[in-house]
């Protein structure tokens, strides 16, 4: 790239008599006006995307965070405000202020009275075409799944998108046993994913037809990050308490 | 493609090609992929018919303004540079307009540089006319590719999942044909658009001639 466009300040003139001479074959291609127009061209290009990337990305990131926050009530519905808290290296729950990125984070929902309703956490994994994003609620009291939201998809359109719209699909959502074992330590019945109308128990999950592969995906993600922070929020809950 | 066009092109003539005469998927059949992709819907037809009609704008008119510029050995690397540039920047830009929209369209704003509806309008047109033509032939072609998409989107829509801009239309009762927002749905409904249009354009034809003989006979 340095040595090309350092080229550029020179005139078309001279380097093109200095190669034509060059081959024994007269082909005429003039090299330098395809340097010229390539690196040109890729220059240009290139500024224009950075400058568009540079341009919009404090505004994505502000559009991420309102969304994330309207997500956060959206899946608590009976929480008045929200707080970020940390998972600690010795297991227990710490406020996090500032930035969350690339942390082990639960968002906790409190109501008016500053009770604690229930945690917002976000969970991604492999979905049909790209990664799937979403955020759930956990309600420790209950022992459920109270609540879910589809953050980021690429699934298909039409298809696989269902998984954050389909009204049947969503009712899934609104009571999903995730019972723990006496010990707290592990789940009971661990979230899966049944065909369309076949879904017979409260930890399973009645997926969409034609959006197997996404359904089956929303589960998986679902199991693996229950399996995660039930057991771990479940013997720390004055941690939550405390921070009111 | 008749004569009298070729030898005296019109403003009005180059916007409307693309919509009718020259429509870009049902008259050129280009770019079928993403129309049998995105038209399982009205809302995704009109997003990704937007999202293409302003790339394929921005690209013409940028191809039409460098086309001295270009060699015509490296033509299509400079056209797919200048293209997939117009592609990121419309990716951030609807990222920063609304995280909702882009929520629904992201998996197709990629779907849009590989678009040969683009890269064919830069070949044939924009290289060869100047920057206001090309920018009409780019708006007429777009909108006529944003249109197909609608006849689409809606007919399987409407039939796929019984609404219309994701409003119900006939109620609880009516049974969803799913195979119309399926893959093969889209099959389905693209060739009875092109059948029907065939068809039409046929008749039209027919008419005409019959009364070209009439007067010319008379």
């Amino acid at each position: 790239m340095t040595a090309s466009s350092s080229n550029l300040p020179n005139p078309p003139g001279p380097p093109t008599p200095s190669t034509t001479p060059a081959p024994p074959v007269a082909v005429r291609t003039p090299i330098w006006p395809m340097y010229r127009a390539m690196v040109g061209i890729g220059l240009a290009c290139g500024i224009l995307i950075v400058l568009a990337f540079q341009w919009t990305k404090p505004i994505i990131a502000r559009n991420r965070a309102a969304a994330l926050n309207k997500a956060i009530f959206h899946v608590l519905p009976a929480a008045k405000s929200s707080l970020t808290f940390r998972l600690e290296a010795s297991g227990s729950f710490a406020v996090l202020s500032g930035k969350a990125e690339g942390e082990k984070v639960v968002y906790a929902g409190y109501d008016a009275d500053g009770k604690l309703v229930g945690f917002a956490i976000q969970a991604q994994g492999m979905g049909y075409q790209d990664v799937i994003g979403v955020l759930y609620a956990y309600s420790p009291e209950q022992d459920a799944v109270t609540g879910f939201r589809v953050l980021e998809s690429r699934e298909t359109p039409g298809l696989g998108d269902k998984i954050d719209v389909d009204p049947g699909f969503l009712a899934n959502f609104e009571r999903l046993t995730v019972e723990l074992t006496a010990d707290l330590a592990a789940i009971v019945h661990p979230i899966e994913s049944v065909k369309h109308g076949e879904k017979t128990q409260p930890w399973q999950i009645d997926a969409i037809t034609g959006a197997t592969v996404s359904s089956v995906a929303v589960a998986k993600i679902l199991r693996e990050s229950t399996a995660f922070w039930a057991p771990k929020l479940r013997p720390h809950l004055d941690d939550f308490r405390q921070g009111r | 493609m008749t004569s009298a066009s070729d030898s005296l092109p019109t403003a009005t003539d180059d916007f409307l090609k693309g919509l009718w005469r020259e429509n870009p998927v049902l008259v050129q059949v280009l770019g079928t992929c993403p129309t049998l992709a995105v038209s399982n819907s009205v809302r995704n037809a009109l997003a990704m018919g937007l999202a293409t009609l302003f790339v394929l704008i921005a690209s013409n008119a940028a191809i039409a303004a460098l086309r001295k510029f270009i060699p015509s050995q490296v033509r299509m690397a400079s056209y797919i540079l200048v293209i997939a540039t117009f592609v990121s920047i419309v990716d951030y830009a609807i990222q920063a307009i609304s995280l909702d929209v882009h929520k629904a369209l992201g998996a197709f704003i990629p779907l849009i540089v590989v678009n040969c509806i683009i890269l064919g309008r830069a070949e044939a047109f924009a290289s060869k006319n100047t920057v206001g033509r090309s920018l009409l032939d780019g708006a007429g072609m777009g909108l006529g590719f944003c249109l197909t998409l609608l006849l689409l989107g809606s007919v399987r829509e409407i039939l796929g999942s019984g609404s219309l801009l994701g409003i119900e239309l006939f109620g609880p009762s009516y049974q969803d044909w799913v195979i119309m927002v399926l893959p093969s749905g889209g099959f389905f409904t693209f060739g009875f658009w092109l059948l029907f249009f065939n068809w039409w354009k046929k008749r039209r034809l027919g008419r005409a001639g019959r009364v070209a003989a009439l007067t010319g006979a008379a």
